[in-house]
């Protein structure tokens, strides 16, 4: 079996690839789609941490990514419902054009 | 490291990164689709099968569609004229490289790291919704609670607001 070590490397570089496209992408799309990747990124961590704990009959990690799940499908529709009303206020997604509380 | 994690390492990463490069709004969202997908295995790979197909019906049954919709409604399928990326890209990239570097210096010097699985652990679905009912019950009541609330302030935000 690959080594802890695998998974949670793999899991950083999920989370800094989600990062970079929530810090650098002007569409507010995919700076949610950006989001919900480092959100997959701590799923991908829990599960790693539950398969290799000292302790796997007692489901934490399990439990804790389900539950995980539900906020980030929560987050996401209450978070494409905002876009969808900037869109239809100010007629863009850009994240950098709805700038009218900017000093 | 064995093959079957790299295959799905690679493919995770490849759908990641051309999510966040694609011009076309729907191409990415196919290709985060494609993560959400390459996700799921590696919960499979890892013995959590229940978690693994909730993955699949969250995300790429629900939460993907929901992205396609979103891109549908603010016409995001055209490709845009000026930049994709934003005026500060470099510090966001600066950023981070700086949290990556971060995060591989602690795991690679986590004791943690070296760990090797326990045995094949067998969990059933019977299981889960045992703990479900007994254990965590008041976090599944507060989950309902949270998915109604954000259900319904989902669709308030998004209803076309009345002619005054």
């Amino acid at each position: 079996m690959t080594p802890l070590a695998g998974y949670l490397l793999l899991s950083a570089f999920l989370f800094a690839i989600g990062l970079a496209g929530a810090l650098t992408r002007r569409n507010a799309i995919i700076v949610l789609i950006g989001i919900e990747l480092m959100l997959n990124a701590a799923n991908l961590n829990f599960i790693a941490f539950w398969r290799y704990g000292a302790n796997p009959e007692a489901l934490t990690g399990i439990m804790f990514v389900i539950f995980a799940i539900a906020v980030a499908a929560a987050e996401a529709a209450v978070g494409l419902a905002l876009i969808i009303a900037i869109y239809r206020h100010y007629k863009t997604t850009n994240v950098d054009e709805v700038n009218i509380l900017k000093g | 490291m064995t093959l079957p994690f790299a295959i799905i390492a690679v493919l995770i990463v490849a759908a990641a990164s051309a999510a966040m490069t694609l011009r076309n709004l729907v191409h990415s969202a196919l290709a985060v689709a494609v993560a959400f997908g390459g996700l799921a295995l590696a919960y499979l790979y890892l013995d959590a099968q229940f978690v693994g197909l909730a993955q699949i019906l969250v995300y790429v049954g629900a939460v993907a569609i929901l992205i396609v919709f979103a891109v549908l409604l603010t016409r995001g399928g055209e490709a845009p004229e000026k930049s994709i990326f934003s005026a500060t890209w470099f510090w966001g990239l600066l950023i981070t490289v700086a949290v990556f570097a971060t995060l591989a210096w602690c795991v690679m010097h986590s004791f943690a790291s070296k760990r090797e699985p326990a045995d094949k652990v067998e969990v059933t679905v019977k299981q889960i919704g045992d703990a479900l009912m007994t254990k965590f019950v008041l976090p599944l009541e507060v989950i309902g609670l949270l998915l109604t609330a954000a259900l319904i302030g989902a669709v308030i935000i998004a209803m076309r607001e009345e002619k005054k």
